[in-house]
């Protein structure tokens, strides 16, 4: 059985084959369970993600216009369909005249990519922290630990206007702070994490064999708690792409005229009463990404039967 | 108990610290913070006397002593957009603010809980799939996008409420819509949630036996239980909530803190933005610390078990 095929071996199983099934075919087989068991929301949260993803990374090829294009004669039209619409612009254009299709896929472009790295810097930081503080415990714990219930006391639009305040509104710096929303969620979960796995005795052993504590974080303790994290890495990116939109719509978020999908919520409040477009188009595309995100990750929770804390 | 109180009111005084700390040394790490306090274009002269009146001169420890100092005797600067005394500025904005929020909480919990109760009890029906359904839309439209959508609709379009303003009780009605859509439905969620754990219990089932009403094993031995891990969970939720209001705050033009941070951060009206971040948070620990008391009044294992 170790290495495949037992195929009655002298006679003895007469008839009882043993067929080997090729690896690929059971993880195919798993991953079409995995789709039957996904309900018929999912499957369109999916394909919408997929669509907007895809409708991101090729925003520069598929774009009609360029995003920051005015084109002063053709300003507040409506999206085709409504009156006074210009066949051009399939959801309309903006008080500059500017395409809302082409903003709105450069502006998804951004969100995703702020809230993709603001997630990682995240799940970096409280990862390296919650092993940290999980494998070296004493005063190292003690500590960390007291970080992360100040980072969780405080709300996180505060932090965000104050490190805004001081450090600016440079790209890094604003995955910098939507790296902050999340990191002591990751910390207490790797931290909880570590603390189940130490008592464990393979990791007593590789202790008693001298493992340090590096050997025993990398080697020992993340191989085995990649889903976990990956879960909540997934549920918080689409709260990330919501914080992340949020503080555009404030005006905190990248600066004009580089559209993103809240800053031109934001900026098309003026014009809300005669186009009420501007700002419904973007907030449609807001809603959609983080709707389909969001039960994806719910989905990725209930299929790893991850029990998350603060959730 | 008193020992559980002892260690939170320590565990809240550290997280001071730390916060006060890493206000005072960010606005220095960054540059001279007379340049964050002071408006721009100001002549050398000026420049001098506003570093020695804040004592900007000074070694930084005893600079960090008297920001302290200032903290405690509610000296906090003066507003650069407004020219008042900070504290004066924000002062006149708690009120909104708070009364915003304890709109928000009340309708929150006077809709989620009983939602959520209902929906456990009719889980297999499609009246409460639906429940979840609404819950889930709660949870990925965020705030300004449904402020944004109640003023179309009910300000533009139908004209029935103002949109902008916190004058009168109707100025309440659609920031409370936008801010407690979230938490109504997270607490549709997490009651519901706790119910179902609770009604599975054997106690529950040895109700039932005995003959009680199916309504009494509901409310009595149901709902009392499951309510505690909803209040932890509503607890958690203060930071997010205050979160939300700075920013529905800024949508309604709410005449509240949120809105006046907010402006502050736009224009770096630093003495406003950094005494009321420090407000804000003081305050939100408070009552943290607050909720976590009533959580061991009501719940005696938490007392006992250590947090």
């Amino acid at each position: 059985m170790v290495d495949g095929t037992v195929a009655g071996s002298g006679g003895d199983l007469a008839g009882a084959q043993i067929r080997r099934v090729p690896p690929w075919r059971r993880r195919l087989a798993a991953s079409h369970d995995t789709l039957r068991s996904a309900n018929p929301l999912v499957l369109a949260a999916a394909a919408v993600a997929l669509l907007l993803v895809g409708m991101a990374l090729l925003a520069p090829m598929l774009a009609p216009f360029n995003p920051n294009q005015q084109a002063l004669l053709a300003r507040l039209r409506p999206p085709v369909g409504f009156e006074r619409a210009d066949p051009r612009y399939w959801l309309g254009t903006d008080q500059l005249g500017r395409d809302l299709l082409a903003r709105c896929m450069f502006g998804l472009r951004l969100t995703l990519a702020l809230a993709f790295f603001g997630t990682l810097m995240g799940v970096l930081v409280g990862v390296v922290l919650g092993l940290a503080a999980g494998l070296m415990r004493g005063v190292v714990d003690g500590l960390l630990m007291g970080l992360v219930d100040v980072s969780l006391s405080l709300p996180f639009t505060l932090v965000a206007l104050f490190v805004i305040a001081v450090a600016g509104t440079d790209t890094g710096v604003l995955i910098c702070v939507l790296g902050l929303a999340y990191w002591a969620h990751f910390a207490r979960l790797v931290r909880a994490q570590v603390l189940a796995l130490r008592a464990l005795p393979y990791m007593e052993a590789a202790r008693s064999a001298g493992a340090s504590n590096w050997r025993l974080a990398f080697t020992h303790t993340v191989p085995n708690i990649v889903s976990p994290i990956l879960v909540m890495a997934t549920l918080n990116f689409s709260n990330l792409i919501l914080l992340e939109s949020s503080l555009s719509f404030l005006g905190l978020g990248v600066q004009p005229p580089t559209a993103t999908l809240g800053s031109m919520v934001g900026q098309g409040r003026d014009y809300m009463a005669s186009a009420p477009w501007i700002v419904a188009v973007p907030a449609a595309f807001i809603v959609l990404v983080a709707l389909a995100v969001m039960l994806l990750g719910d989905f990725a929770r209930d299929q790893l039967d991850v029990r998350l804390r603060d959730r | 108990m008193l020992e559980f109180l002892a260690a939170r009111l320590i565990r809240m005084a550290l997280t001071l610290w730390v916060i006060v700390t890493v206000v005072f040394f960010a606005t220095r790490i960054s540059g001279n913070p007379v340049d964050f306090l002071m408006p721009e274009g100001m002549d050398a002269v000026s420049r001098q006397v506003m570093i020695a009146y804040w004592g900007l001169d000074q070694p930084i420890l005893q600079q960090y002593w008297r920001f302290w100092l200032g903290l405690l005797h509610g000296e906090f600067g003066i507003g650069l957009s407004e020219r008042r005394p900070v504290a004066q500025i924000l002062g006149e904005r708690v009120w909104q603010s708070v009364s915003l929020l304890l709109t928000t909480l009340v309708v929150t919990i006077s809709i989620g809980v009983p939602v959520g109760v209902v929906s456990a009890i009719w889980r297999k029906s499609a009246a409460g799939t639906a429940v979840l359904l609404v819950a889930f839309l709660g949870y990925a439209i965020p705030n300004f996008v449904l402020a944004i959508l109640l003023i179309l609709v009910f300000s533009f379009a139908l004209h029935w409420l103002p949109s902008s303003g916190s004058m009168t009780p109707l100025h309440y009605i659609m920031p409370t819509i936008a801010l407690s859509a979230y938490f109504v439905a997270a607490l549709i969620r997490y009651t519901r949630n706790a119910m179902l754990d609770v009604l599975s219990q054997d106690y529950i089932r040895t109700a039932r036996a005995k003959g009680m009403s199916e309504r009494q094993v509901v409310f009595r031995h149901g709902l009392g239980n499951a309510l505690i891990p909803v209040i932890t969970v509503l607890g958690l939720q203060i930071t997010t909530l205050v979160s939300g209001a700075v920013v529905v705050e800024t949508v309604f033009a709410w005449n509240g803190m949120g809105d006046l941070l907010v402006s502050a951060t736009l224009v770096r009206d630093y003495p406003v933005l950094q005494f009321g971040v420090l407000s804000v948070a003081i305050v939100v620990i408070l009552v943290n610390i607050l909720v976590d008391l009533g959580y061991a009044a009501i719940d005696p294992r938490v007392r006992t078990g250590g947090a």
